[in-house]
């Protein structure tokens, strides 16, 4: 579509390394006036970095960085965005307590001589834009009341008549309801006729194919491949995306797994049609003891607020829980512990005592099992020792802050705290995420043997791969609302890539 | 894991110089106390003598007292407003259970002694679990419950005494407040034994556990399943029982009963917390911290009637004073925030 034109943006032989970890290597990126250009690839695999370092995000690079054919080097975020760039981040960054208006002019309010600002006019302008995209809206209504997919339009919408002349998008259908996804495309083919150029991240590979005239995609921080989107298959871009054969030392499950026969052991936590405003859907599913429970979908699908749920940290609007046929509502985190659930958050920042000892951060949850009144630190630090050990936590020394532990150790005393007395069912968000193979490993083994051991367990996450080395049976979150099971039968990324 | 061993050995090779740094909020404070000592010793021989040290314990006492609780709310990095007013009305009510004499015109309720003090105590613990039932149960944050609560006491306090004045008390009260045994105040020993068992319950019990780990990460302590609301709730009711101890044995102390009565004793009692080294993030301090922070005060505000000193000059004093701790306080935050990375 480009012959002969001139790329608005052209970046080559880029790389770029956080720490000695090479996260792009050597890419070439060029983008056109008038073309929507869609990305793709795992986690991790380079594309937002690559995006940040053209928003301005990441300044330091080795490479060539044109814009209409001219070097620069951003220094800032500024920079870029005085260039005509700008990016639509994948978490909203909206002023929920401003009126719509405010959220759209925000930076940027007209005012008058006086420096005051003329608030009819920036209602009016706010209303006529949002207006073309779509959007009716009263544009003095707070941004917080409204609904969450209808706040990341208007951010999206904001960006949009910003009168960047790239736009970047960072997966901006997540959270967007069908009729919601379809208005944002109208809007971006409009804007694609106006000669804006933009580029579409997201894992959604139907919506990519739908809406943009080129997609690349990467590995390992490579471009491994661009072609016209016309001219590829949901299927050729998984295949792109995952590679063949595996280059790296790790079980890369491109392959078939068979799931074993589900052992029709006893049904620990029975949910019944969860729903949860525009989060989840009448979700529903039973966890057996010994079993792992694998719950795959991408970002934004809805795990997390299920996970929460789980352990009475949100209340779903309707549906119900039952532990070993006991129907539940939980009305705190205590109740949901007392009852037997625990969980593992995805962020271990949320669940550890930086500042406290090893010992203190495992013995938290069940001090009320080793003591009534007083305090017994001996039996705390003898039972940390043994989870230490155990789970062989580096350095094995229960009395040191536990922010001096690395990532994967402090995941491993995330777990531990809930090992010592077994709870019924273990809910684990994103267990091996950030971990170098080693820590991945034994997380892994501890997984299974806690599984040998009756427990139900529950695993949720974005990460094929975390779901696939660990279930038994697998359930694919979509939009908030389970669309497939997996259970004795073949299954591999791919897989579970077209199911969700 | 080589990464992860020299970080170990790092960690105890680290020296004396980041150890220090990591204890700045314990060692500041103490070395404040040691330096105001030593100057007001030196200005005015008045000052280092026996008989002014029991001055200053007993100046100390009522403050030391409503600080207890205070400590366990800012431990939990949230605050309490409402300690003085409720240490008012918590005296003015023991006065109102109490038997008046004929020129005091108050239509009071005089019960036995004991029932009296009973009912009192109950009155401080229930605008206790009002805080309590706000902050936890509908939300509203104890920066501003405590300010309404501030209100309301002081509302109650000025109902039973209506711009009067009491002077009885119970017995047990008048002893506790102005009696002394053996030459030592009796106000001095319960102060102290209310700190020692302040201390004891934050270190060595479930509960006070809790109260750090609550304080520290709040969050995590949630994820850790422990029921944080009612954490929260208790500490609020134990901050409003201490003020009403306080407050009960103030009035015995000062000799009177009235509106207005405890005013200065917010500012003092978060100035004694805070001044100690008590986090005002929460999750680090203690009753340890409290105690020295007593004693700035206390040799603060006894030194400086000792020297010539203008004495309008002494309020700006107090002020600065306070800011610099607060500003150690942040500091010191920061620096054990660096220290954890």
């Amino acid at each position: 579509m480009s012959v002969g034109q001139q790329p608005i943006l052209e970046l080559q032989g880029i790389t770029k390394s956080f720490g000695g970890v090479e996260a792009l290597r050597g890419v070439d990126f060029a983008l056109y006036p008038g073309e929507i250009h869609g990305l793709v690839g795992e986690n991790g695999a380079g594309k937002s970095t690559l995006m940040k370092i053209i928003a301005g995000v990441h300044t330091e690079f080795s490479g060539r960085f044109l814009v209409d054919g001219r070097d620069m080097h951003f220094r800032s975020a500024r920079d870029a965005h005085a260039a005509g760039i700008a990016m639509v981040h994948q978490e909203l960054s909206v002023a929920p307590d401003l009126t719509v208006a405010e959220n759209v002019f925000l930076g940027n309010q007209p005012t008058n001589a006086l420096g005051l600002v003329q608030w009819r006019r920036m209602a009016r302008e706010a209303g006529e834009q949002l207006a073309r995209f779509g959007i009716d809206v009263d544009p003095m209504a707070r941004l917080g009341d409204l609904p969450i997919g209808l706040q990341q339009l208007i951010e999206i919408a904001r960006v949009l008549f910003s009168g960047a002349r790239i736009v970047i998008l960072d997966e901006p259908t997540s959270a967007l309801s069908p009729p919601e996804v379809e208005r944002l495309f109208t809007t971006l083919r409009r804007l694609r006729e106006e000669g804006t150029a933009i580029v579409f991240i997201s894992h959604f590979i139907e919506d990519i194919l739908l809406v943009s005239d080129t997609v690349t995609v990467f590995r390992n921080g490579r471009k491994v491949a661009e072609t016209a989107s016309a001219a590829t298959s949901k299927g050729a871009l998984i295949e792109a995306m995952i590679g063949r054969g595996g280059e790296a030392l790790e079980h890369s499950y491109t392959d078939d797994l068979m799931l074993p026969q589900p052992s029709g052991s006893k049904v620990v936590l029975e949910a019944d049609q969860l729903s949860l405003s525009r989060s989840l859907q009448d979700v529903s599913f039973e966890a057996r003891a010994g079993e792992v429970l694998g719950i795959y979908g991408f970002m934004g699908c809805g795990q997390q607020e299920l996970s929460r749920i789980l352990f009475g940290k949100l209340k779903p609007d309707s549906g119900t829980l039952a532990v070993e046929g006991v129907p539940k509502i939980f009305a705190s985190t205590a109740a949901a512990r007392r009852a037997g659930v625990a969980l593992v958050p995805e962020s271990r920042r949320d669940m550890l005592f930086h500042q406290e000892p090893v010992y203190k951060n495992i013995s938290i949850s069940i001090l009320d099992r080793i003591s009534s009144l007083l305090l017994k630190p001996a039996q705390e630090r003898d039972i940390a020792k043994r989870q230490v050990d155990q789970l062989q936590i580096r350095p094995p020394v229960v009395g040191l802050d536990l922010g001096m532990l690395s990532g994967g150790n402090q995941q491993k005393v995330a777990l531990a705290k809930w090992l010592t007395y077994p709870p019924k069912l273990l809910v684990l968000c994103e267990p091996t995420r950030g971990m170098d193979v080693g820590a991945k490993n034994d997380v892994i083994n501890i997984v299974r043997d806690l599984r040998t051991r009756g427990l139900a367990i529950i695993v949720l996450s974005t990460e094929p791969e975390t779901v696939l080395s660990l279930a038994d049976r697998i359930l694919v979150l979509k939009r908030g609302a389970l669309v497939r099971e997996f259970k004795n039968e073949p299954v591999s990324k791919d897989r579970l890539l077209e199911a969700a | 894991m080589s990464s992860e061993t020299a970080m170990a050995t790092g960690q105890r090779t680290r020296g004396l110089a980041p150890f220090l740094r990591s204890q700045m909020r314990n060692i500041a404070p103490f070395l404040t106390l040691i330096f105001l000592s030593g100057f007001f010793a030196f200005a005015s021989p008045s000052f280092a003598t026996l008989d002014n040290l029991g001055n200053i314990l007993t100046q100390v006492s009522v403050t030391g007292i409503i600080a207890v609780g205070l400590t366990f709310v800012i431990l939990c990095a949230e605050i309490d407003l409402s300690i003085a007013s409720i240490a008012n009305v918590t005296g003015i009510a023991v006065a109102y259970f109490t038997l008046q004499e004929s020129y005091v015109n108050i239509a009071n309720i005089p019960l036995p002694g004991a029932v009296a003090i009973i009912l009192s105590l109950l009155l401080c613990a229930l605008l206790g679990l009002v805080n309590a039932l706000g902050l936890t149960v509908i939300g509203i944050p104890s920066f501003i419950m405590t300010l309404a609560m501030m209100q309301i006491a002081a509302g109650i306090s000025a109902l039973l005494v209506r711009g009067q004045i009491a002077y009885k008390v119970p017995s047990l009260i008048t002893t506790l407040g102005s009696g002394s045994i053996g030459g030592i105040p009796w106000i001095v020993i319960v102060a102290a034994i209310m700190l020692l068992a302040g201390h004891l319950v934050l270190t060595y019990t479930r509960f006070g556990r809790y109260v750090y780990m609550v304080g520290g990460n709040r969050e995590a302590a949630e994820y850790s399943g422990l029921n944080v609301k009612l954490i929260l709730g208790a500490v609020m009711v134990i901050s409003a029982v201490c003020a009403g101890i306080g407050g009960m044995l103030g009035v015995a102390h000062f000799g009177s009963a009235q509106q207005n009565e405890f005013d200065t004793y917010l500012l003092d009692s978060i100035a004694a917390v805070v001044v100690g080294g008590t986090s005002l993030f929460g999750g680090r301090g203690g009753i340890g911290n409290t105690i020295v922070g007593l004693f700035v005060l206390g040799v603060l505000n006894n030194g400086l009637d000792h020297v010539n000193i203008d004495s309008f000059l002494k309020i700006l004093i107090r002020g600065l004073i306070l800011l610099a701790a607060l500003v150690i306080n942040v500091y010191a935050q920061r620096l054990r925030e660096k220290a954890a990375e």
